[in-house]
């Protein structure tokens, strides 16, 4: 395996000064992270030396084949996993462990507390960090209305189907104003077509209330689509390979010969990489 | 060959004429849902079906009686009905189930808070989680009544013997339930949980503990069918506890005085309590709870 420096593949509409130090619009800073978890038998490692900057507004998409540690990643920025080098800074603060400024949706439905209604499952992260109850309610009840759930407030979770219940966790991350939304693979176990409506619907929700998003995804073309900017993980273990823009492209173009040439070139550094390795 | 074997080349791709249709929604809706009949919706009630057992169950039990005639033996049901009409009339019934229930109740109260604490402590460290399953390996499988001779010694005749026997044989039960159920909870779950900020205590308060209620619940139930065995045959033991004993003292006062229907009386007795408590109690905070929130069927 070849070790590279990590390039920077910049698209043609901006031109190259994206790595220029400390950005003031620089939130989220991935600084040399190396991460490592264990299992009983050997020491994994999941990410390499792992460098990147997230600026405010950005949807960020980290995308990789498995094996690459997109998710350890993103389970780091959450503070869920301290990297064994290199730092991770959210406005200059080091992340030391999770909080509400880092909401997070996770691909599986459970989730959502079966416990608790849609508007008490939205309402629920405000008041455990003491926002009142009313106002906690009025919160929870506009980011229902914003992924348009409003007729399902008073619903247990175990009633909605696969998607509803994604919405209702998308709602309950925004409605805690995190300074970064962080989605891992949240799409990946809805069908194809719901898949494609939640997509569109995540990107009308940034027209709206534009969030910083960090998104974990394995669908290259879901990662063109989705995101502002892409970062390219190399497997075993995750390395940069790239970080390519992206924010040309939305659901109106994403039929155009343009978006389909951005998922061609990525496909070739991801299967161009394993052909070479193997 | 080639021509005999049906290979996918043998057949002529033939083009079929494509269609849409606008006419749907058309379909009459009566026949989307029809009402099952009656007989139909009896049968599937399992209420219905219980009390068809019940009733047989008492038929046989009535022609049985009356064929033996040996009412010192194998009392009928009416003589039993009988009896028991007549001890709940003269009080002697409700007193002695409300000594009984108010000694239970202390005793379950009691095994449920230790269970909590010993819980709380196992899933916070290693060796609490060792700790507490070294003990329920220990004292889990002995039969809480055999601790009754000890309790004896140490508390002497009365109510103080009981709880602690009770309590025994709730508090296991329970610890083991719920520290199952604890380890039962998603990962996905306790990541969301501390996405929150949720932590201590709070933790397990509004997370982990409704987050393992099926298990939990199904511990209270263990537990709760264990102190009422456990605290009606210590009463069958020694009985009398400050001058007025429970239901075990009122089954063996009566064999004494070979008045066997009311022995009967009273077995009923202590079975419609069990049944009351799995039936409606419990089966109450499980509507109102698991159900609800889809985390059990049925």
């Amino acid at each position: 395996m070849s070790y590279q420096d990590p390039t920077r593949l910049d698209s043609g509409i901006t031109t190259g000064t994206a790595q220029s130090v400390a950005a003031p619009n620089s939130l989220l800073n991935i600084n040399g992270v190396t991460l490592q978890y264990k299992t009983p038998e050997h020491l994994v490692t999941a990410t390499y030396r792992v460098t990147f900057d997230i600026h405010t507004g950005d949807r960020f998409v980290l995308l990789g084949p498995s094996g690459c540690g997109k998710s350890t990643l993103l389970k780091s920025i959450a503070g869920f996993m301290p990297p064994v080098e290199g730092d991770i800074e959210l406005k200059g603060r080091k992340v030391k462990r999770p909080g509400p400024d880092r909401a997070m949706v996770f691909q599986e439905f459970d989730q959502l507390l079966p416990w608790k209604t849609v508007r008490e499952n939205v309402a629920f992260p405000l008041k455990v960090n003491g926002v009142s109850k009313d106002e906690a309610d009025q919160r929870a009840m506009q980011m229902i209305e914003k992924v348009n759930l409003t007729k399902f407030l008073d619903v247990y979770p175990h009633m909605l189907s696969g998607g509803m219940k994604q919405r209702v966790a998308i709602a309950r991350a925004m409605a805690m104003r995190p300074d970064v939304l962080l989605m891992d693979e949240p799409y990946a176990a809805l069908d194809a077509l719901t898949r494609r409506k939640m997509q569109d619907e995540l990107l009308s929700l940034w027209e709206d209330l534009r969030f910083t998003l960090v998104f974990v995804t394995h669908s290259i073309e879901e990662a063109v689509l989705i995101g502002t900017r892409i970062l390219v993980l190399s497997p075993h273990p995750g390395q940069v390979r790239a970080e390519i823009n992206t924010h040309q492209f939305d659901s109106r173009n994403a039929d155009s010969p343009e978006f389909a040439a951005t998922c061609a070139r990525i496909r070739g550094m991801l299967f161009g990489d394993a052909e070479t390795a193997h | 060959m080639a021509q005999n074997t049906a290979t996918a080349d043998n057949f002529d791709t033939v083009i079929r004429a494509e269609y849409e249709r606008t006419d749907i929604g058309d379909a009459k809706l009566e026949d989307v849902q029809r009402k099952l009949p009656l007989s139909e919706t009896l049968w599937n009630s399992s209420a219905f079906r219980k009390t068809l057992i019940l009733l047989a169950l008492a038929i046989i039990w009535q022609i049985y009686g009356v064929w033996l005639d040996n009412p010192m033996i194998f009392p009928t049901l009416t003589d039993t009905l009988g009896a028991l009409w007549a001890n709940i009339v003269n009080g002697t019934i409700p007193t002695r189930l409300i000594a009984t229930l108010k000694v239970l109740v202390v005793g379950y109260v009691i095994g449920v808070i230790l269970a909590t604490i010993f819980t709380t402590i196992a899933v916070s460290s290693r060796i609490g989680t060792d700790l507490l399953s070294t003990l329920t390996a220990m004292f889990n499988p002995l039969p809480a009544i055999a601790l009754l001779p000890l309790a004896l010694l140490w508390f002497g005749l009365g109510t103080p013997s009981l709880v602690f026997v009770i309590v025994n044989s709730v508090l296991w039960a329970v610890a083991l339930n719920m520290h199952t159920g604890f380890l039962t909870v998603s990962d996905t779950m306790r990541m969301a949980g501390q996405t929150f900020g949720l932590r201590g205590m709070r933790y397990v308060v509004q997370l982990l503990i409704p987050a393992a209620f099926p298990a939990i619940l199904a511990g209270l139930k263990i537990g709760w069918a264990f102190a009422w065995r456990t605290l009606i045959a210590a009463e069958l033991v020694f009985g009398v506890s400050s001058g007025q004993g429970g239901l075990g003292w009122f089954i063996f006062e009566n064999r004494n005085l070979l008045d066997t229907p009311a022995v009967f009386a009273g077995l009923l007795t202590v079975m419609s309590v069990g049944l009351f408590v799995e039936g409606v109690i419990f089966r109450f905070i499980e509507n109102r709870t698991v159900r609800k929130w889809g985390m059990q069927r049925g």
